[in-house]
């Protein structure tokens, strides 16, 4: 792989040596978490890497990171807590169980789901349960208010915790994954079985389909204005633009990054139209959207898997991945 | 590339032994690690480190295939097991008896992140001896777990006598003569008949022999799941056989439970095998056919409603 120097970035990456499949990565504060597979939550410091197993043994299978505290779900059945100084405390404990999805809000709710039971816990600690119509595979709180969408099979479903309501339907056949929602909170949006995005416009759930993935999309990313969604599953990063008050429909996708491998991450950086892409032959590029420059971060390293995590801090300036066989490292930017 | 974990399904009716081979399995000294997927969550006595529980949810793919469905829990747990490496050599599953073993099959070779990092092994029922007679006439899954078996472990023979249990093995290889069958008192069988088998490699397709207990016995049976074997003596053409096989098993992929076969297309060194599970095909050159190997077709059906006539007419009509 040959790169002009002027567009590379790697001599600015600070190689971590992490040596398990990293699940997810963050900044906890200024801090580097990555979250491993194996059961680590491990803090990058200045001084070292500071490892810690909240859930003894027992392996991680989902984690969400927010700017105080990291959150995980274990094969033991266990929601735990991580603070920045390595406090833990045990958020919910569904007896053995594997934690399938989790998520939390900006303002400190949490919640987490083992098959079809789903668990919501505000910010107050305050505990309320629900049984989805079948397994729900994602979870995701809605910008305003303290209302979880959940993904499962035929669709999604809004729920509002604290309201005896039944939640409200999204009906879509098939198997829906991941969920996300626009930062306005006008559109929710799922990946499908079928490697296909589904859509909802929230005003008049309006149903939005967006085809013609080679692969399952595993990575969605909002743009911080909100007007875009990137996403993974194709050998190049598609776009969609979600300005209008129709959303995508009838538009064609935004590409940036194209390469022979497919792509496994994307983020959008926190302030700005760029977008970082990690790919499965763990090579990593920065694309502007405004005029589709790109800046190399990583060259590809063979036997060291696919990009799993990627991540930027809140300020823009640094940004943190992980791949599946145990590479990582640290962007900071000149 | 690193080597695919293999995947073993044991099915079989409530009461018939799956335990207690799952617990043979996992317990005899072969110095290997299982993770085991389970349906009833803490259900008394498996005798292993990872155990998780499945809600066995089956759904349909949208691909317009309504018999193309598959467990998206499993997928789910086989991306939570995959991540963590070298803990496990292999990965069990375990169906409830009522379950129909397509979904699970269908989930290995449907959903792409799955069949990237594992691979179907084998399909194991066991079966009754006692109580299967019974079974046949009021459970269809009985039927259904037997046709699609690659190996089939005929349980609690020590409580039938010789003549029941003759009569039990007719029953089975009335509805399914290719499976490879072994009798057992309290699920003691040989690890190497269980596990390791590659019955969906089309490299293990050596031949294919029905194993019909009773010669003519299986002249008589009605039952409404049998198998149909062809041999068709001479060359195939592969421009009439591809599409027919696929529009075949397109049209009757929910009726077709397993289907094989062995062929000689005209002019191509090689034998062609194909394998399939409802609507979902497989199928590739081989190995050269030998000097003194007689070049014919071989192909085998389990499934329900077969037309035999119908099959073997548009066989015919697609020889060389």
């Amino acid at each position: 792989m040959s790169t002009a120097p002027h567009t590379s970035l790697t001599a600015h990456v600070m190689p971590i040596d992490i040596g398990e499949h990293v699940l997810r990565c963050g900044f906890v504060g200024p801090q580097p978490v990555l979250a491993l597979a194996d059961g680590q939550v491990v803090f990058v410091k200045e001084d070292g890497l500071t490892r810690t197993r909240p859930h003894g043994d027992a392996a991680i299978l989902v984690a969400h990171i927010r700017h105080d505290q990291i959150l995980t779900g274990g094969e033991d059945g266990r929601v735990i807590r991580t603070l920045a100084d390595g406090r833990i405390d045990e958020l919910g404990n569904e007896k053995g169980r594997w934690i399938d999805a989790l998520t939390a809000s900006a303002t400190g709710a949490v919640a987490w789901s083992t098959g079809k039971h789903i668990t919501a816990r505000d910010s107050k600690g305050e505990i309320r349960t629900r049984e989805a119509p079948s397994t729900v595979q994602g979870l995701s709180f809605l910008p305003k208010g303290y209302r979880l969408a959940y993904s499962h099979y035929n669709g999604a479903s809004l729920w509002f915790p604290n309201s005896e309501a039944n939640p409200e339907s999204l009906e879509w056949k098939g198997s829906h994954i991941d969920i996300s929602s626009s930062p306005d909170g006008r559109f929710v949006v799922t990946s499908m079985q079928e490697n296909t995005l589904h859509g909802w416009r929230l005003s008049d759930k309006k149903d939005m389909r967006m085809s013609g993935y080679p692969a399952k999309i595993r990575s969605m990313s909002w743009s911080h204005d909100g007007d875009w969604l990137a996403t993974s599953g194709a050998e190049a990063a598609v776009i969609w633009p979600f300005k209008d008050k129709d959303g995508p429909m009838g538009k064609p996708p935004r590409e940036c990054g194209v390469r022979p491998a497919k792509i496994t991450q994307v983020a959008f950086h926190p302030n700005a139209l760029v977008l970082a892409i990690g790919y499965e032959d763990n090579c990593i590029l920065l694309c502007r959207l405004t005029d589709a420059a790109e800046l190399l971060v990583r060259v590809p390293v063979k036997g060291q898997g696919s990009i799993t995590a990627l991540a930027w801090d809140k300020t823009g300036k640094k940004l943190v991945f992980g791949t599946s066989e145990g590479a990582a490292g640290l962007l900071t930017l000149p | 590339m690193t080597e695919k974990i293999p995947v073993t399904v044991l099915t079989g009716y409530l009461g018939a032994g799956k335990t207690t081979l799952l617990n043979r399995i996992l317990t005899e000294p072969h110095g290997k690690k299982f993770a085991v997927v389970v349906n009833e969550f803490g259900e008394v006595g498996i005798d292993n480190d990872l155990v998780v529980g499945a809600d066995e949810e089956v759904f349909e793919m949208n691909n317009g295939c309504i018999c193309c469905t598959v467990r998206g829990d499993l997928i789910r747990i086989i991306e939570g097991l995959m991540r963590r490496k070298g803990r496990f050599d292999g990965i069990i599953v375990e169906t409830t008896g009522l379950a129909d073993p397509a979904p699970v099959a269908q989930t290995f070779f449907v959903d792409q992140d799955v069949s990237e990092k594992t691979r179907l092994d084998a399909v194991i029922t066991v079966v009754d001896a006692k109580w299967l007679g019974e079974r046949l006439k009021d459970a269809p899954e009985a039927r259904n777990q037997i046709a699609f078996a690659d190996v089939i472990i005929l349980n609690k023979i020590d409580l039938v006598s010789a003549d029941e249990l003759a009569t039990v093995e007719a029953q089975i290889r009335a509805i399914n003569p290719y499976a490879t069958l072994h009798k057992t008192e309290r699920s003691a069988v040989n690890l190497e008949a269980v596990l390791g088998r590659n019955a969906f490699d089309l490299d293990r397709i050596l031949d294919i022999e029905p194993d019909f207990l009773e010669p003519g016995h299986h002249h008589h049976h009605s039952a409404e799941i049998g198998s149909i074997a062809l041999t068709v003596p001479g060359d195939i053409n592969p421009e009439k056989f591809m599409p027919w096989i696929n529009e075949f098993t397109q049209t009757h992929g929910p009726d077709i439970l397993r289907c094989k076969g062995i062929l000689s297309f005209k002019n191509e060194p090689k034998r062609f095998v194909f394998q399939g599970v409802h609507m979902i095909l497989d199928g590739d050159l081989q190995r050269d056919w030998k000097p003194d190997e007689l070049r014919q077709s071989k192909m085998v059906f389990i499934g329900r409603k077969l037309d035999r006539a119908m099959i073997e007419k548009a066989v015919e009509a697609t020889r060389a």
